[in-house]
């Protein structure tokens, strides 16, 4: 069992070693969102390729995401006694010509540099600072502070960096009452969509009890959103100490990370760092010497999006469907396993170190109103800078799509956003003013929720993008609730009828009125917010609606292209049932279900 | 999915049966992660596998105390699980908004017409398998599609063909 001074002194001297020795560090950026679709694969082997035939010293790490995944493959070059370099669109023709200027001549080329970082005394000259690119200086990050800067393999790294201080002082310094109080003055909201106070969810918590439960959700089968990988992929650290937090805030025993079968990076990234903090006494029993004891793991889902709901998560932690439950009872007091329960986003966990480390005061110092701290951004789709972005909310919406993200590429105009999801509804291009606020987008008809925007310019029709937001909806109904899922398959039927010139007279009537159904009659947002696509769509786009509708062309004619999405056949469909053994009559009692 | 799995067509027959349990019995046996359960249960199976036999339904009902019904239930709400074994290759492509806007239709009806499907399912050799995918997480990089889980972003319906084509080309060579 090692003290935290102890950790900290051995991660300082691995860092000093790093950063400051002789050996040249060359980070390049893998994760899901940015390097792995763009061929980082192939940079990293050619670099290793190279300096093992060259014989050239230099540790090479796989880190996460720097954010800027328009950029990427990123190779990010520390070259000692001399900068930091990071540089973009990185394949890996360029490697061996990279490698050579930066670590045999000791220059800094130009072509493909993104920006340099000053790491001594000696100041980079004529070159661009890799700080003052828009796409970093804009932002604040807190959540993603290490993440592109540490290995996420290596937990020292992240002890290095500050991590664990916020543990160390709440399990030397405070109460978990204390904790609670700290986390609700600094104004923290969830992060997941509801933009509930964390601090307050934690205090619903069921006392005195045992097993209590953290469940941590990185289902996100958001379309358009990737900030919770790209978290567990980059910083996995940061989510488990803010678990640990949450679990002595609430005097949890155990915790699970939930998240979707098949997305390997930020499960193997969790996983392992889960391993090191067991080996290093920072999970396990008496945490850093304290008598606190903690348990996490892993679980997987499968694919399905409502899952990502607290209750249905219960059900797919327990290894059932995913189907919300009636409430009450509430999770924190009857939840997984009928243990009390606490569920937080990825995000909203993350920033708990930080918050114990510099206090509630300067989370709440930073961003408007009542959201406070920052944003995490998923900027897709027809925009020039796409990648994940965190910005201190309060910014305007036209500032990150225009100062971030660069604006709409190839001199087309900007016609929809899309935010929050699918279940978000659409925004027009007068609505850059608003900023990102929880309640102000609220007011606005949109959510920020998991922080995803898409982007859409002007070739696409309103009726078009609502077809896929609920086709979507469709396909991920649990199918629970008859009004979701029969609601959303009619309202598909209804869009794809529109979207082929084909509306019958009275569709606008009828698909309101499936979607008031759908609000009253279903058990979770996905099918209480399921016609909001369509409704914000309508509200905002009369042209394309009534083009599409009533005259029957489409004024871009993106709806006339052939058009693919997959058809629901879950649950309320009976495929794979008639291919089934014989029901054996002895496994059904059930004798053994609690 | 890995393409040791050889395709078959029909009924297995009685001298595979065995080992075909003794490799269901593994995956649901040897779970790395701690909480196991039906759903644990059948994603490690899929993972092992590529696919849920029948003869696994009632092993993991069994295994978890549950029963056959309500494992077929978790089995069949799952898009990942599928009930025959899977081609020798998976091709998926991301059909999300992301995606949408920068001409993932076009990618899809390539690698469709290059494979001679109309939607999601196996080619007739059982080369390939299509699938729909939600979001893969590389929104940054759309269009994206995978290729055996390996991702590839901001394709275009050409290379997308031109991927197809050769990936078709090399699993013809390896089953000959």
């Amino acid at each position: 069992m090692s003290s935290y001074e102890q950790l900290k002194t051995l991660a300082d001297a691995r860092w000093a070693e790093l950063t400051e020795g002789n050996v040249p560090w060359i980070r390049i950026g893998m994760s899901m969102c940015c390097g792995q679709a763009s061929g980082a694969y192939e940079t990293i082997s050619a670099i290793k390729e190279h300096l093992s035939a060259t014989g050239i010293d230099a540790t090479v790490s796989e880190v996460g995401c720097l954010g800027i995944c328009y950029a990427s493959p990123v190779v990010d070059i520390l070259v000692p006694n001399q900068n930091r370099a990071i540089y973009g669109n990185v394949t890996a023709d360029l490697v061996v010509d990279l490698i050579n200027k930066c670590l045999v001549q000791g220059k800094t080329p130009k072509k493909n540099l993104l920006g340099v970082v000053d790491t001594g005394e000696i100041k980079s000259k004529g070159l661009p600072y890799f700080n003052e690119l828009p796409q970093i200086k804009l932002q604040n990050r807190i959540a993603l502070r290490n993440a592109g800067h540490i290995d996420p393999k290596d937990i020292y790294q992240y002890i290095a960096r500050g991590g664990y201080l916020g543990l160390n002082r709440s399990l030397a310094e405070l109460k978990p009452e204390d904790v609670i109080e700290e986390v609700k003055s600094s104004g923290l909201r969830g992060r997941g969509g509801a933009a509930f106070p964390t601090g307050v969810k934690w205090s619903f918590m069921t006392r005195g009890k045992k097993p209590k439960y953290i469940l941590c959700n990185c289902e996100e089968g958001d379309p358009g959103a990737f900030n919770d990988k790209s978290i567990l992929e980059s910083d996995p650290y940061t989510a488990i100490e803010g678990m640990t937090i949450a679990a002595y805030a609430t005097g949890s025993t155990n915790g699970i990370i939930f998240i979707r079968h098949g997305h390997d990076g930020p499960i193997d990234a969790t996983e392992r760092a889960i391993e090191q903090a067991y080996s290093v006494g920072l999970l396990g029993k008496n945490i850093l010497g304290s008598d606190f004891s903690f348990d996490l793991e892993v679980s997987l889902t499968g694919e399905s999006y409502v899952a990502g709901e607290e209750t249905a998560l219960m059900e797919a932690v327990e290894g059932k469907r995913s189907m919300p439950r009636a409430r009450p009872p509430f999770p924190a007091a009857y939840g997984v396993w009928g243990h009390p329960t606490t569920i937080n986003n990825v995000k909203s966990l993350s920033y708990a170190p930080s918050i114990l480390e510099h206090g509630a005061e300067w989370f709440s110092s930073i961003g408007v109103n009542k959201s406070t701290g920052t944003a995490i951004i998923c900027l897709s789709g027809n925009i020039k800078h796409p990648g994940l972005y965190e910005v201190p909310m309060g910014l305007t919406i036209g500032e990150v799509i225009n100062n971030i993200g660069g604006g709409v590429p190839g001199g087309r105009k900007l016609k929809m956003l899309q935010t929050g999801g699918p279940l978000g509804g659409v925004l027009s291009s007068d609505s850059l003013e608003i900023r990102l606020d929880f309640d102000e987008m609220r007011d606005a008809g949109a959510i920020l929720g998991s922080g995803g925007i898409i982007v859409a310019d002007d070739r696409t029709c309103a009726v078009d993008l609502t077809r896929v937001l609920v086709a979507f909806c469709q396909f991920e109904s649990c199918g629970k609730c008859f009004p979701c899922r029969l609601g959303t398959t009619n309202l598909l039927e209804i869009v794809e009828r529109m979207a082929s010139n084909k509306a019958r007279i009275g569709d606008v009537e009828l698909m309101k009125q499936i979607g008031q159904t759908m609000q009253i009659g279903s058990l979770c947002g996905h099918g209480q917010l399921g016609f909001n696509p369509i409704e914000s769509a309508m509200k905002h786009f009369k042209e394309d609606w009534n083009a599409c509708v009533e005259d029957g062309v489409c004024l871009t004619g993106s709806c006339d292209k052939p058009h693919f999405n997959p058809i629901n056949t879950r649950s309320f469909a009976d495929a794979p049932i008639k291919s089934t053994a014989p029901i054996n009559l002895t496994n059904q009692i059930g004798e053994n279900h609690e | 999915m890995s393409s040791d799995v050889t395709p078959k067509i029909g009924p297995t027959p009685d001298s595979e049966k065995q080992s075909l349990k003794d490799r269901i019995n593994n995956a649901v046996r040897t779970q790395k992660r701690p909480t196991v359960t039906v759903l644990s249960s059948l994603l490690s199976i899929e993972d092992d596998l590529g696919y849920i036999p029948k003869e696994a339904i009632s092993i993991v009902a069994e295994y978890n105390n549950s029963t056959i019904n309500e494992v077929w239930g978790v089995a069949s709400f799952y898009p990942n699980f599928r009930f025959d074994p899977p081609s020798a290759n998976t091709v998926e492509v991301c059909w999300g908004p992301s995606c949408h806007l920068v001409g993932a239709n076009d990618v899809i009806k390539s690698v469709l017409d290059e494979l001679g499907l109309d939607g999601e399912g196996d080619t007739e050799d059982k080369g390939v398998t299509f699938k729909f995918n939600t979001c893969l997480g590389a929104c940054p990089q759309a269009p994206v599609m995978s290729i055996n889980h390996r991702m590839y972003g901001k394709i275009s319906a050409k290379q997308a063909k031109s991927y197809v084509s050769a990936l078709r080309e090399n699993t013809k060579g390896s089953h000959s």
